[in-house]
């Protein structure tokens, strides 16, 4: 019982990011008909902004410690970061340490950017264009954004912490009334799950009780009876690009401290996140989100040693093999719609 | 001749010469100048252009006739390899039985994947591709390990069995003692060719490769698989069913990338599990998109200009640059070397990804379609053009209905 409910723990995180990846490319899908490969980049891209804020935070200068001398006599050089130096020790040291949420500051503006940009520059261009076309072209663009990465932050993982606060680990055993040391989850796996379902549930509610949501509901369902209406929904869309960009940003910014991000990290999640949208059903938010964690979980289930002893090699395979199954028996996936990429 | 028309039996002729020639046209620069760096004419690189090529060859029967984006091409690319370096183990380093065998296990995987993915279409079908891929190579990497040795690659071993290994036979890929590695270098002036056994091979393969895929362009399967790519609802109301036709495809193109395979493992005798990773299917993709899809020479064009790119821009560094620009003011040679840098040596997959999305905003025929606008161009200056004499070679962008 406990090992179960440890391997769903465990699930969990992983199965944020697949669902928050997953409902950015079905955002993406529904509303504006593209097939995004680039979405992966945007990920590594949020988890590089964590990168670029603990950098930024790091930023010092030598000051000389008068209280201290090297091995030579002579007094040490240390490094002080400016903002240690602006708003004293304690603040500013805080800051450094909450760099990684702090990155969320960063992170939004930028990846709304980048989205706006993209669909912009780029995607506009490719509506009426075959969807091998979308594909390929989108494909270029995650190449090229993960090869400028790499450029500038090289091709090595780059640790980031996080805060202190979150650094330990729960032990979840001791208070469902199990032996202590049994499930034991750190606390930012935790925060990460949070931190993802507060993300859905705040798209999710934006679209369904706002306003401007139910005019994007409205123009998923028929984009041309909606323009007729004389609403400008292309503009929309666009805007729904940069949301998409951003809730894959932030889901790579609150993944840096469990995976150091790489330039190459986007391009892992992409493929798996394409399963999982398959999975769900092309178009369908909800099928989405229940996709990414309904796999999340079954893969850590199948990394587990007893599984493992029964059919070796099934925590490689199972999501692929559980997408293959899925296309074959339900080629709609778990809750796609009628009418939504069929042939 | 060989039941070609006259026409496309002098295209034929020209792919052969052109492809005989190669040792010789690719070394235009001699040895002592500066610009011996630009020559190709080595055999490693060669033979890379040959491989790639058939492996592209076969991967536009499948996307360029019948519009079906595979996605997970490479993992025939590496069952190939695995085949022919057992072989190796098992019976000995003549390279023909694992060739053989290496199309016939490419056929039958192909088969089954084909089988699986080709019930769904368009994007669906591009998913299912690269999972299996992806499951392929993560197996490769993990469970069987026993078969493909994992990380290390798999390899001959001294204590192989090796049964049909001889006294005197080469410890290295041969035909029937004709050894791959070696090769006759020819002298001429400051000019150096050399000719290498496993080009040569690899070479004659890629030309009976070419010469079926001619025959399948205009043969009327070919007719039938561009027939799906155009309309395919339109093709099942009139009661025909495309999916024997389609696997077919599936299937000759898995052959060929197996055969591609068997050839890398021929040329060097290892196969390591990256070879099925899927930013090796998209190389080929890549290469086919940028030569030209559904066009005869593209796919070969783009297989050679993606791989001569690679070895020659990943070549130049930061001196060489500084060696170019010499000539300028200081401070103008740093910035421009600054502004190149990113581009070459390390980055040139920044270079390849930009080129790959301005070939597919601008150009989406690839390097065939902007020869023959260049062409027309010209052709239109002197009197106004004929118009597009051979529809093969002029491909207008096709509609894609299997998306």
């Amino acid at each position: 019982m406990d090992a179960i409910l440890l391997q769903i723990l465990n699930g969990l995180d992983k199965g944020s990011a697949y669902a928050l990846i997953a409902l950015g490319l079905t955002l993406i899908f529904g509303t504006l008909g593209v097939v995004n490969f680039a979405h992966g980049a945007l990920f590594m891209i949020g988890a590089f902004c964590a990168v670029v804020m603990q950098r930024l935070l790091n930023l010092s200068y030598e000051v000389v410690d008068p209280t201290r001398t090297d091995f030579l006599g002579n007094p040490l050089k240390v490094q002080m970061p400016y903002v240690e130096s602006w708003f004293g020790t304690e603040f500013g040291g805080g800051l450094i340490e909450w760099s990684v949420p702090l990155s969320i500051l960063l992170a939004i503006p930028v990846m709304v950017g980048l989205g706006f940009a993209m669909e912009r520059g780029l995607i506009k261009h490719f509506y009426k264009r075959p969807h091998a076309d979308q594909i390929l072209v989108t494909f270029g663009l995650a190449i090229v954004l993960q090869e400028i990465i790499k450029y500038f932050f090289g091709a090595n993982p780059i640790p980031t912490t996080s805060p202190d606060l979150f650094s330990g680990s729960f032990d979840f055993g001791v208070l469902l009334g199990f032996d202590p040391n049994t499930i034991i989850y750190p606390y930012w796996r935790m925060v990460y799950f949070l931190f993802a379902l507060i993300i859905i549930g705040g798209v999710f509610s934006f679209l369904q009780f706002t306003t401007f949501g139910m005019v994007v509901r409205a123009g998923m369902a028929d984009r041309e009876t909606v323009g007729l209406l004389g609403i400008n929904i292309d503009r929309r869309f666009t805007i729904m690009f940069g949301l998409a960009a951003a809730v894959a940003g932030l889901a790579g910014v609150m993944y840096a401290p469990i995976l150091s991000p790489n330039y190459h990290m986007g391009m892992d999640f992409l493929v798996l996140s394409f399963v999982v949208v398959v999975v769900g059903g092309m178009g369908s938010l909800p099928g989405a989100v229940l996709a990414g964690f309904l796999l999340g979980i079954l893969q850590s289930f199948a990394s587990m040693n007893e599984v493992k002893s029964i059919i070796p090699g099934i925590d490689q395979v199972i999501i692929y093999l559980i997408a293959i199954i899925i296309l074959l028996t339900r080629p709609r996936g778990l809750m796609g719609r009628k009418g939504v990429m069929e042939d | 001749m060989l039941g070609l028309s006259a026409k496309d039996t002098r295209f034929l002729l020209i792919v052969v010469f052109l492809t005989l020639a190669t040792p010789f046209l690719l070394q235009p620069f001699p040895e002592t100048s500066s610009l011996a760096q630009f020559n190709a004419g080595y055999p490693d690189l060669m033979q890379k252009f040959a491989i790639f090529g058939i492996f592209a060859i076969g991967f536009n029967i499948l996307f360029g006739l019948t519009g079906y984006l595979s996605f997970g091409h490479a993992a025939f690319l590496g069952v190939g390899s695995y085949t022919v370096v057992w072989m190796y183990k098992l019976l000995g380093y003549n390279v023909l039985p694992g060739l053989v065998l290496a199309i016939i296990i490419s056929a039958l995987f192909a088969l089954v994947i084909g089988f699986i993915s080709l019930r769904r279409s368009g994007i669906y079908f591009s998913i299912l591709t690269l999972a299996f891929a992806q499951m392929s190579y993560n197996l490769a990497y993990s469970v069987l390990t026993p078969i493909t040795n994992g990380e290390t690659g798999l390899q001959v071993y001294l204590n192989d069995p090796q049964i049909l290994m001889g006294e005197n036979s080469p410890t290295s890929p041969h035909l029937f003692g004709i050894v791959m590695r070696d090769s006759t270098q020819i002298q001429m002036g400051d000019w150096l060719f050399t000719m290498n056994n496993g080009y040569y091979f690899c070479a004659v393969i890629a030309i009976i490769a070419f010469y079926i895929s001619l025959r399948i362009f205009r043969s009327p399967f070919g007719m039938m698989l561009r027939a799906i790519k155009t309309n395919q609802t339109r093709m099942n109301y009139t009661g025909l069913n495309s999916r024997p036709y389609t696997l077919a495809a599936f299937v000759i193109s898995g052959m060929y990338a197996g055969l591609a395979g068997g050839l890398l493992a021929a040329m060097d005798p290892l196969a390591g599990a990256e070879r099925m990773q899927w930013t090796a299917s998209g190389e080929v993709v890549l290469m086919t998109i940028l030569g030209g899809a559904g066009t005869l020479m593209g796919p070969v064009l783009g297989a050679g200009f993606i791989k001569y790119c690679e070895n020659i821009f990943s070549k130049i560094n930061d001196g060489v640059l500084h060696g170019w620009f010499a000539f300028m003011p200081d401070g103008i040679e740093d910035l421009i070397v600054a502004m190149i840098h990113p581009f070459v040596g390390k980055g040139w997959h920044l270079t390849l990804g930009i080129l790959f999305m301005l070939v597919v905003i601008f150009l989406p025929g690839g390097l065939v379609e902007g020869g023959q606008r260049v062409a027309r161009l010209f052709r239109r200056n002197k009197k106004a053009g004929p118009g597009d004499k051979d529809p093969e070679h002029h491909p207008k962008q096709a509609p894609h209905v299997a998306e």
